[in-house]
């Protein structure tokens, strides 16, 4: 079941030298069931399919997509909270996907992967002070005395740069959104995992907390040697701190590679059209989302047939409705220039290939149709 | 839609470029729509939340209105639609929309007109209940962060959009379904008349955000506020939403105040800039001018944070230090405690706002001239976090 994007594995390690990967997913496919709520509906929805992420110890892996794009439940997926259908996710070595229930529980309990969720006020306890929120991981386990607890959430607190004694007697109420914030990451590293998965962990932040935050997770990997994946929909802000980004669209992995490279010249047009739309306050040279959204009014286009973008994407043409998705489980093998996404220009700069992978019919020819 | 989409981003970002451009579509003599004249709001009895804030709008004008969550922002928009929360109320100050001068020579309305309410110059905080109606929803369009929770679950979203048709141009059911489908497709959505008959619920965000658009504009406002419309919207969606504001503005000559937290959108969209912080205004100015040479201290901290669209590696920088307490009292410069130029003058007395060249005001008594002369005696940003992102 478990097939990649075969040329993820061989960039990485060629560019990471021989550390194995932390975290490595391949092939992850995961389905919601849907009850019958008109008749016949019963189905299952897809939400993720063939997706594979690779994640290195001291690694920051951003994942930007659009809302239902299935980041969140890739990250769910990797802590074992959403039980995958297809592919496996190799946590240090060890296939998460087959561990029984008892022993998922145990690896979760571990807490050697943890998860930082999106709505702190939602996530903490409102009735919990800081110190006992922290704490949170060792309560829920019963593991160490009390006193050792209370030290381990001081180190993690001051790890955020929060004062315990300030407000470690406060409750989530009582602190600012920033502070909440610090204090999800704090619950998240005081069990010092080797992983951790932070789910919008700035989007409602403003952008002074927001590059705190950020700013202290990329201390954290370089201190601590924490792998994180973040998701993000903002682009510059993880683009500051990120090494790699994997872009979601409807579930399905269209475009991975060292961030810089793919946010500067995306090869994906829905890379580009993230990247084109993102507000800045200084206007540059780059594209214009409407340069590169679809033509009102095209014959709507099958669903679940040829690339999954190719419905909004204003390159789209009769191969991209038809031919399979390059990639997709158990499909024809793609041409290469395709799967390589290397414009013919620079398709022997390697240094700029490495790790860059792009799903797209046109990856090399859709800029030389730009107006 | 993205055809003409096109056409208003691209004139807008060529025009807000020269100092004397970013006006050029409005009238030279166009009176202000909407002034506001030494707002202060009160939460409580006491607490000042927002202080003496004075601003205007002319017709076709989009002004931003920035700042950090607790600014005041958000109240000083509240209080001209007359909507501030319980217990907060308008202490001192003038909210005046006065009549758009060529409405009527527009001949857009028409027939209409009769039936609106005399667009007459309106003095909004004394305003008694009643006349409310004559104003918000007709006079005043606005849309908020969360479109879902403005409309009915149980009622079609054209239904919601005919019924302020009705309600506000007394168009007859017929005249109001064929004018919702019409506005429905003027917003940008597609198939509006199988649109018409969809429930909120089987719409996404940004399509709500759309019809709450078309049921703002329905009435042909002079004014559409738009209260953080787009924060929570992903990327792609904010910039269509961006762009749909632009055009009905350059299509309708509505006047746009945008409510926002995000420098980027406003240097997007806006034509001016007015920064608020701790509930008073810190500066104002045209856009361009105000990002490319910011005159207050917290100004030039919030650009250095904002989104500067570069996708390098780099360091994140913060705003050290957190505003004062909401109303709080302090003798001088509510900025002071977290600004690297700060000196004793800064927080022995009340600092006035300034006005400087360019149509530009600044609440500093050392306001950055257009290139930073002034400040540049002080030490180059001694209250800055060391980097921490150097490495690797």
């Amino acid at each position: 079941m478990s097939s990649t994007l075969a040329t993820d594995r061989s960039a990485e390690a060629s560019e990471s030298g021989s550390t194995a990967p932390l975290l490595e997913i391949t092939g992850l496919g995961v389905s919601y069931g849907r009850r019958a709520v008109v008749r016949g509906s019963a189905r299952r929805t897809r939400v993720l399919a063939d997706v594979g992420l690779t994640v290195r110890a001291g690694e920051i892996v951003g994942i930007i997509g659009e809302t239902g794009s299935g980041k969140t439940t890739l990250a769910r997926a990797t802590v074992g909270l959403v039980r995958p259908d297809a592919g496996s996710i190799q946590f240090d070595g060890r296939d998460l996907t087959a561990l029984g229930r008892s022993e998922l529980r145990d690896f979760r309990r571990s807490g050697r992967v943890q998860y930082m969720f999106q709505d702190p006020l939602r996530s903490q306890d409102p009735d919990l002070t800081v110190r006992q929120i922290v704490a949170e991981p060792f309560a829920a386990i019963g593991a160490l005395s009390r006193q050792e607890r209370a030290v381990r959430a001081e180190e993690a607190l001051s790890l955020v740069g929060l004062d315990a004694a300030e407000i470690g007697s406060r409750t989530p109420g009582q602190i600012s959104g920033g502070q909440r914030q610090r204090v999800s990451l704090a619950r998240a590293i005081v069990t010092r995992p080797q992983l951790l998965l932070s789910d919008e962990p700035v989007s409602a932040l403003d952008a002074s907390n927001r590059n705190l935050v950020l700013g202290l997770l990329d201390r954290l990997r370089r201190e601590l040697g924490l792998a994180v994946v973040v998701i993000s929909h903002d682009l510059g802000s993880l683009a500051g701190i990120a090494d790699r980004v994997a872009v979601l669209y409807r579930g399905r992995l269209v475009e991975q590679g060292p961030i810089s490279e793919v946010l500067e010249y995306p090869r994906h047009p829905y890379t580009a059209l993230l990247t084109a739309s993102a507000p800045s306050v200084r206007s540059g040279h780059r594209l214009l989302p409407a340069e590169l959204r679809a033509p009102v009014g095209r014959d709507p286009w099958p669903d679940d047939v040829g690339c999954v973008f190719a419905p909004r994407c204003r390159f789209a043409d009769d191969a991209c409705r038809t031919e399979p998705r390059p990639a997709a489980v158990g499909g024809p093998s793609v041409p290469q220039d395709h799967e390589s996404g290397a414009p013919e220009a620079s398709a022997g700069d390697e240094a700029s290939a490495a790790g860059h992978t792009v799903v797209c019919h046109h990856a090399g020819s859709w800029r030389a149709r730009l107006g | 839609m993205s055809r003409p989409a096109e056409a208003t981003v691209e004139p807008l970002r060529a025009e807000s470029a020269p100092s004397t451009g970013a006006h050029t579509h409005v009238p030279a003599s166009a009176a202000p729509v909407l002034t506001v004249e030494g707002l202060d709001v009160t939460i409580g009895r006491t607490v000042r939340a927002v202080r003496d804030v004075s601003f205007s709008l002319a017709r076709g004008e989009a002004v931003g209105l920035v700042g950090e969550s607790g600014s005041g922002k958000s109240l000083t928009c509240r209080s001209v639609l007359g909507v501030l929360p319980p217990g907060c109320r308008v202490a001192d100050g003038r909210i005046t929309l006065s009549p758009s001068t060529d409405t009527a020579a527009d001949g857009a309305t028409d027939a209409d007109v009769a039936t609106l309410p005399a667009s007459e110059s309106a003095e909004l905080t004394a305003l008694p209940r009643k006349q409310w109606n004559a104003i918000r929803g007709r006079r005043i369009g606005a849309v908020f962060q969360d479109p879902a929770s403005y409309l009915n679950p149980s009622l079609t979203v054209g239904g919601q959009l005919a019924e302020q048709l009705r309600v506000g141009r007394g168009l007859s059911r017929s005249e109001a379904y064929a004018r919702a489908v019409e506005l429905f497709a003027a917003v940008g959505l597609h198939r509006p008349a199988e649109l018409y008959h969809q429930y909120p619920h089987e719409l996404s965000g940004g399509m709500l955000q759309r019809v709450l658009i078309a049921i703002a504009v329905s009435c042909e406002p002079e004014l559409l506020i738009a209260d953080e419309a787009t924060t929570a919207l992903d990327v792609v969606i904010q910039a269509e939403i961006l762009e749909l504001l632009q055009s009905l503005r350059k299509e309708q000559g509505l006047a746009l105040l945008l409510v926002t937290h995000d420098l980027a959108v406003v240097a997007e969209s806006c034509d001016r800039v007015v920064v608020m912080y701790a509930g008073e205004i810190v500066e104002d100015g045209p856009t361009t001018e105000v990002l490319a040479a910011p005159a207050h201290p917290y100004t030039e901290a919030l650009l250095r944070v904002a989104s500067i669209g570069d996708w390098g590696r780099r360091e994140l920088d913060i705003i050290p230090g957190r505003p004062p307490e909401t109303g709080a009292d302090l003798p001088g410069c509510r900025f002071a405690d977290r600004c690297a130029y700060v000196t004793k003058e800064c927080t022995a007395g009340p600092v006035a706002l300034r006005t400087l060249d360019g149509g530009r005001r600044a609440r500093c008594l050392r306001p950055a001239g257009p290139s930073g002369e002034t400040r540049s005696a002080a030490a180059a940003d001694p209250g800055l976090p060391v980097p921490q992102g150097a490495a690797l």
